[in-house]
């Protein structure tokens, strides 16, 4: 409400920034809680970034004769059964986990979209090929997939993260196709097309900002997903080697001494799930903020 | 005695945004055998009032302050929701007004319509069925027992709100309410749907309560009309009274809002700026049915500074004529000539050009913005796109639009969702004339409109067609509108033209029978003395 108080004070001239993203921009802030979680996320990405500098062990260092200690004041998080500070562990673990996260999300976000919105938008026969190659690489088993491309290009990180992109894009097309087909239909599409706008232009301007919602909500169930699916492939000897560690791997040994050493389990289970709660949280605020009817109430 | 009588209802809304009084003391009674119409705008409270009859506000945020609804020595009012669910259907019953929406799409319409049977009678599944079948074809759908076992998307507009009528009669209620009953429908089929109406109400003997935004709707069959503004009834009579004696200021005001003044217009003898050639556009239809020919070899002439009329039921090939002729879609056959030039085959890319030269106005202002645009993005983007005006004027020339269209320059950042239906329009106005085109196709602009900014949304049309120099194709259902506006008329008819001429002559010497159904099915026409 504060930018159209200043608006009619001086009517003759324009306001800068007025798309969409700088609008949607001062309502995400004044979400408390998508702000919230997005504070949380920098802070989560710094730390992890800063690994190195806030700890004093490394992430391999082992005190065999330490063995797993509970939380204390040298080892705020305790150690696991080789003597590894947790913390420093968890720390490290964030960098990959996150990492895979944001990109693995954003190869399949800009393939997702992108291919789903052109078929969609394309329609007939286009489309239909499209889908039934998403149909047939979907079919492939996911896991003799990845195997595969580890075997032919040897054990990558990045592409490991950008092997997950490029499956879960499938989803992402199909929801973004159906929408944009819907989207289609409708007369302001039609307007745009008499106006003389190219068909990358509608796409891009007209008919993706109206399918967002969707595209942020499968977006943030797909991030989880992603870190999940990069600790079963570590957990099978497919992606990061101990003594790397990720949030899902620490999880994953974790599960197996939960009786023994719970904190093994509970810490690494904490910062994956406050991390998913504050992408929710950002997710939700985002959509909200990009939906123009939703908030300024 | 009176059927129904209602005292000194109100109903209020307690929102976010504070008290609405959605209905604040309205009294009237309904009699056997005889209609009784409340007229309103959209918003002035008349869907409100019949539905708390019959507890079909939600509650909250709606109250019922006071009143008393008495129906069969009953205050409704007070009654509780299990008792209600027994009046509901049985004793009276509601017709709804998007015949397309109202029916579950995934019910057969003999199940849909036996299921009230079922429910309040008990009734077996066999004599139901016979039951429906009866009123199927008392409504007047033919080859009923074969119809109940179709599904509603085979059925058409007008048949679809035969059905619904069957399923409101078919409990047999002393009362109907019927909600805008005619308003998504065609002229012809809707004169049809109102004679049922009628002849259904004097063969059973019940009351109606029939709400409408259209004066000229319940012109003929009216008994009783209450005019409704912002809650309260501005003014209540007889049909005669209000039609030849209105007292208030607002009911004035709606009956001069209906369309019925015709345009005279000195015509300079130009060259023709739009020349269709025999254009055929064809889709193809389901399941092998072969070629739908939407439009059949249609050939017409736009003269410059013209406005064109062109009138038919919907699926007469209308749109899709305006669409060809702006070669948004692509000819079968036939030539289009826009300012001498052969544009029959361009590309889209050849077509880009030309785009800013002829523009278009959609019927629905609510599908035709894009909702996550602002006004400014959307009056701002042809601007932009053929680069007509540098960015450092873009600001000042997106203001003089809004001035052009009668919109606040206050509300140029805001969404389309802020803004009323006629507001809308204005917008989407704004757009189609930003690039100072020569051609203007408008599809049934204001069929979505309420009367009064019907006639604001149709002035405006006319000053700027003056003001810009425009030439118009203007396609509507409704003649009344056409005759206010056009200069000349095409009537069409299963993607075919069957009559052409002047405005004076289509409207007082129609010759095609079809042109003369199309008149007869005016509503009100005896108001307006149409013939």
């Amino acid at each position: 409400m504060n930018t159209q108080a200043e608006i009619v004070e001086k009517i003759d001239a324009m306001p800068k920034g007025v798309s969409l993203w700088d609008d949607a921009w001062v309502r995400l802030k004044k979400n408390k809680l998508a702000m919230f979680g997005l504070c949380f996320l920098l802070f989560m990405m710094l730390v992890c970034l800063l690994a190195p500098l806030l700890t004093p062990y490394g992430y391999e260092e082992q005190d065999l004769r330490l063995g797993a200690t509970v939380p204390s004041l040298t080892h705020w998080l305790g150690t696991d059964t080789f003597g590894r500070d947790m913390l420093t562990r968890i720390l490290y673990g964030g960098r990959v986990s996150l990492m895979v996260g944001f990109i693995a999300t954003s190869v399949a976000l800009l393939i997702g979209v992108s291919y789903g919105a052109i078929a969609g938008y394309a329609g007939g026969k286009i489309d239909a090929l499209m889908m039934r190659l998403v149909d047939i690489i979907y079919a492939l088993p996911f896991m003799i997939f990845i195997v595969l491309l580890m075997v032919v290009f040897g054990r990558n990180l990045l592409l490991l993260f950008l092997a997950i992109g490029a499956v879960e894009w499938l989803v992402m097309a199909r929801i973004v196709r159906g929408q944009i087909q819907n989207l289609k239909q409708q007369e302001f599409v039609e307007a745009a097309i008499s106006l003389g706008l190219s068909p990358g232009a509608i796409i891009r301007k007209h008919l993706i900002p109206n399918a967002l919602g969707p595209i942020i909500v499968y977006t943030t169930l797909t991030i989880p997903n992603v870190m999940l699916l990069e600790a079963f492939l570590s957990f099978l000897g497919l992606g990061i080697q101990p003594p790397q560690s990720s949030w899902g791997l620490l999880i994953s040994y974790g599960v197996e001494s939960m009786e023994e050493y719970p904190w093994l389990l509970i810490f690494p289970g904490l910062a994956l799930t406050l991390t998913l709660f504050a992408l929710n949280f950002l997710g939700d605020g985002l959509r909200d903020a990009l939906d123009p009817k939703a908030s300024r109430d | 005695m009176s059927l129904l009588t209602t005292s000194d209802l109100r109903v209020h809304f307690h929102t976010r945004n504070g008290l609405v009084k959605a209905v604040d003391g309205i009294s009237f009674a309904v009699e056997k055998g005889k209609t009784y119409a409340i007229i309103g705008e959209s918003g002035s409270g008349k869907s409100v009032a019949c539905y708390s009859m019959l507890g079909l506000v939600p509650m909250p945020p709606g109250k019922i302050e006071s009143g008393e609804v008495w129906f069969e020595d009953q205050d409704l009012l007070k009654l509780s929701e299990s008792q209600l669910r027994k009046i509901r259907g049985k004793g009276i019953s509601v017709i709804f007004q998007d015949p397309m929406t109202t029916l579950n799409p995934f019910l057969k319409v003999g199940d849909q319509l036996i299921e009230p049977l079922r429910l309040h009678f008990g009734m077996n599944k066999k004599d139901a069925w016979q039951k429906g079948i009866e009123i199927l074809e008392e409504v007047g759908i033919k080859d009923p027992a074969q119809r109940m076992k179709s599904w509603p998307f085979e059925f058409s507009g007008g048949m679809r709100q035969r059905a619904l009528i069957a399923m409101a009669l078919v409990t047999e209620p002393k009362i109907i309410i019927a909600d805008e009953p005619t308003t998504a429908l065609d002229v012809t089929v809707q004169a049809q749907i109102l004679t049922l109406l009628k002849e259904l109400q004097v063969r059973r003997n019940i009351g109606v309560i029939f709400i409408s935004h259209d004066l000229s709707v319940v012109a003929d069959i009216a008994d009783d009309i209450a005019v409704m503004q912002n809650g309260v009834f501005v003014e209540q009579g007889t049909r005669d009274a209000i039609f030849s004696n209105p007292q208030h200021e607002y009911t004035k005001k709606l009956l001069a809002a209906v369309p019925h003044s015709e345009k005279t217009l000195q015509q300079d003898e130009n060259s023709y700026l739009i020349t269709a050639e025999n254009v055929s556009v064809h889709f193809s239809g389901n399941k092998g049915e072969g070629l739908v020919r939407a439009v059949d070899d249609v050939s017409l002439q736009i003269k410059q500074h013209e406005i064109l009329g062109l009138v038919g039921e919907s699926g007469s090939g209308k749109s899709t004529t305006g669409r060809a002729i702006l070669r948004l879609l692509n000819l079968a056959s036939g030539k289009i000539v826009f300012n001498g030039e052969d544009i029959s085959h361009y590309s889209r890319a050849e077509m880009k050009p030309l785009r800013r030269q002829m523009q278009m106005i959609f019927q629905d202002p609510y599908a035709s913005l894009n909702p996550r645009m602002s006004v400014y993005d959307t009056l701002a983007e042809p601007l932009l796109l053929h680069k007509i005006i540098s960015k450092k004027l873009l600001d000042k020339e997106v203001f003089s639009l809004m001035d052009s269209v009668g919109l606040s320059r206050e509300s140029v950042l805001r969404y389309p969702h802020e803004f009323s239906g006629g507001q809308r329009q204005r917008i989407a106005i704004g757009r189609a004339i930003a690039t100072k085109p020569a051609f203007i196709v408008a599809d049934e602009p204001v069929s979505a409109l309420d009367v009064t900014i019907q006639a604001q949304i149709l002035d405006l049309l006319l000053n700027l067609v003056d003001q810009f120099d425009l030439t118009m194709l203007f396609i509507s259902h409704d003649l009344g509108v056409v005759r206010y506006l056009a200069d000349r008329v095409l009537v069409m008819k299963d993607g075919k033209l069957v009559e052409e001429g002047a405005v004076h002559q289509i409207f007082n010497n129609p010759q095609e029978s079809y042109t003369q159904a199309l008149l007869e099915a005016i509503p009100g026409k005896s108001l307006l003395g149409v013939g």
